[in-house]
């Protein structure tokens, strides 16, 4: 339901436990005890994800309060779906979106910031670590404030640094503001993932390389790259599959102007709620549901190969 | 051969080296002078300037009809759902951990995969369209509900880690003293576990406090908006924003989260629990 519920990258899924009954549970009051947990994620996340393919092909619509009846009209939405150009906006902002912030933006920085902070003084690092997971913690609502602040037209802090007043950021280069905006808050996960996939890396091999005049560059590609890979690849899935999903670019344009900033996620917001075709756009919540199942089995087959 | 410090190269190495953290903190903390200095401005705008200090707008923000309102619902929405993940998450978890029930491991895969693919956006349509149906709309307890579903497959991933962590022979002794298996359970593993509890509560609560679309989708009257929408609120509605209110209401809306965080984090260190924010 959020963006955060990835568990524990960055260490191998615990699969297989010794199961050892010593307080005498039982099978039944197990399975007691997992009931509650199971009712409701079946309730408001398994059920929901299987309805989206029913109401993805029906005609359901949303007209003022009341929804009327639906029927079943096959898969009409998902042709649709591959004629419209809105459609394939969406499509292509997100893409833009999650390799300018997140596979680009977030990892680049955040690799940036874990090597550099690594031999930093404990005071610079603290600081410098701070403001990065700060942006992290806040609320995205927040965050989404304090960028429509920063850009905004006549007294954005981003105009009197550049001497560009009057320049409404946001309507004129909406695309480039979500993507600074995002590499901004999420920056902090890949930082820390970094940070402790970097300890793995053997100081002596470092230092090896350093005898023999390797420069950083080569250090990086041929000492260093080969012990994270694993983790390049584990965080580029998750905060890619996280900015897909990411709802905020509603919060700083809606969207607009003119389609111009709407995602896949604000897409569907727009087009059910705001123009009622739920069936519509239930048809796109299930093809970024497959595109996620996609993306999350990827993932869990590099944990599985890791541990 | 010349010492380091004097090497011409060494020196435009370790300049670049600060110009270059110096570029990224600015990055990172001008954004967030806004909200440091315009709470306590007396002519609070968009813009970032020397403050003209004043607390007018903390007075204006305590008497705003729904600013001290929205924080009653978001700390209602939150609690309620902290407290049922961490309860069911504990149960299923020790269950999960200790008794070998059949399925368990492609259950426990199945959660995990769950918790990443069906996300707030893919799934906003149906659960908009179910609470719809169920009369949930405009309900904080749905609300609650909601994420409390959506948290629980990763919350049980983590607090099993803890679970496995707790030392059998603890249970075994309290065994061995005749202790039922409710009381093993209460006096023996909830104890231990606490750390991780605690953690998973402080994780479900500021994902829950930060939240913007499950309320966003389900409650419709203004008085029943958590923090959270009623920022948005304020800053669509009525053509202009409310700019004395708006900067005290975002400071005060992060100040929870930040004290949590600094709280989890000197306690048992800052760890990779599926990150406490996205």
């Amino acid at each position: 339901m959020t963006t955060a519920s990835a568990p524990v990258p960055g260490r191998p899924a615990r699969v297989r436990a010794p199961a050892q009954d010593v307080a005498g549970l039982g099978i039944t009051r197990a399975v007691g005890f997992l009931a509650p947990a199971l009712l409701l994620i079946g309730a408001f996340l398994v059920f929901p994800a299987i309805w989206t393919i029913y109401i993805g092909i029906t005609n359901y619509r949303l007209t003022g309060v009341e929804a009327v009846s639906p029927s079943i009209v096959g898969l009409s939405n998902y042709t649709k779906a591959l004629n419209d150009a809105l459609f394939h906006n969406a499509l292509w902002l997100t893409v833009l979106f999650v390799l300018g912030s997140a596979i680009i933006g977030q990892n680049i920085l955040g690799f940036a910031l874990a090597w550099t902070m690594r031999r930093a003084r404990p005071a610079v690092r603290r600081t410098v670590e701070g403001f990065v997971l700060l942006a992290w913690i806040l609320p995205s609502t927040v965050v989404a404030y304090l960028w429509i602040a920063f850009f905004d037209r006549d007294t954005g802090t981003l105009n009197s640094i550049l001497g560009t007043q009057g320049t409404a950021w946001l309507i004129d280069y909406p695309m480039v503001c979500l993507i600074l905006f995002n590499t901004w808050r999420g920056t902090a996960f890949s930082m820390m993932l970094y940070s402790s996939a970097l300890q793995a890396v053997p100081p002596s091999q470092l230092e090896s390389a350093r005898m023999v005049g390797a420069s950083g560059w080569q250090t990086l590609r041929d000492v260093v790259f080969p012990h994270i890979r694993g983790h390049v690849l584990t965080n580029t899935l998750l905060i890619s599959l996280w900015t897909a999903n990411d709802f905020s670019p509603f919060l700083l344009t809606k969207g607009g102007p003119n389609h111009e900033s709407e995602t896949v996620p604000v897409y569907i917001y727009n087009v059910a709620l705001q123009g009622g075709e739920l069936g519509y756009s239930s048809a796109i919540s299930f093809l970024l549901l497959i595109a996620n199942l996609l993306v999350a089995l990827l993932y869990l087959r590099l944990l599985r190969r890791r541990s | 051969m010349r010492p380091a410090y004097v090497d011409p190269a060494y020196i435009v190495r370790r300049i670049g080296f600060y110009v270059l953290i110096c570029a990224i903190t600015l990055f990172f903390a001008v954004p967030m002078l806004w909200i440091a200095s315009a709470p306590f401005d007396k002519s609070p705008g968009l813009g970032v300037h020397w403050p003209d200090w004043t607390l007018d707008n903390v007075r204006k923000t305590l008497d705003h009809p729904y600013a001290l309102h929205s924080m009653v619902n978001s700390l209602l929405i939150c609690i309620t759902t902290a407290v049922a993940v961490t309860a069911f998450a504990a149960l299923a978890s020790y269950a999960l951990s200790r008794v070998r029930i059949p399925g368990r491991d492609a259950l426990l895969y199945g959660l995990l995969l769950l918790s990443s693919v069906v996300t707030g956006t893919a799934a906003m349509v149906p659960i908009f369209v179910m609470m719809f149906q169920l009369g949930l709309i405009d309900s904080r307890f749905g609300v609650a509900l909601v994420m409390t579903g959506g948290l629980l497959p990763a919350a049980i991933f983590i607090l099993k880690d803890f679970v496995d962590a707790v030392p059998k022979s603890y249970e075994e002794s309290a065994r061995v003293f005749g202790a039922s298996t409710l009381q093993i359970l209460r006096d023996v593993v909830l104890p231990v576990a606490r750390p991780g509890l605690a953690t998973i509560m402080v994780w479900a609560f500021v994902n829950s406090w930060g939240n913007f679309l499950v309320p966003f989708l389900l409650i419709r009257s203004i008085d029943k908006q958590p923090g959270a929408v009623l920022l948005q609120t304020f800053t669509d509605e009525g053509g202009s924003a409310n700019l004395s209110v708006i900067p005290v209401f975002s400071l005060l809306f992060s100040i929870p989260v930040v004290v949590l965080y600094l709280l989890v984090n000197s306690r048992y260190g800052f760890r990779f629990h599926g990150g406490i924010k996205s």
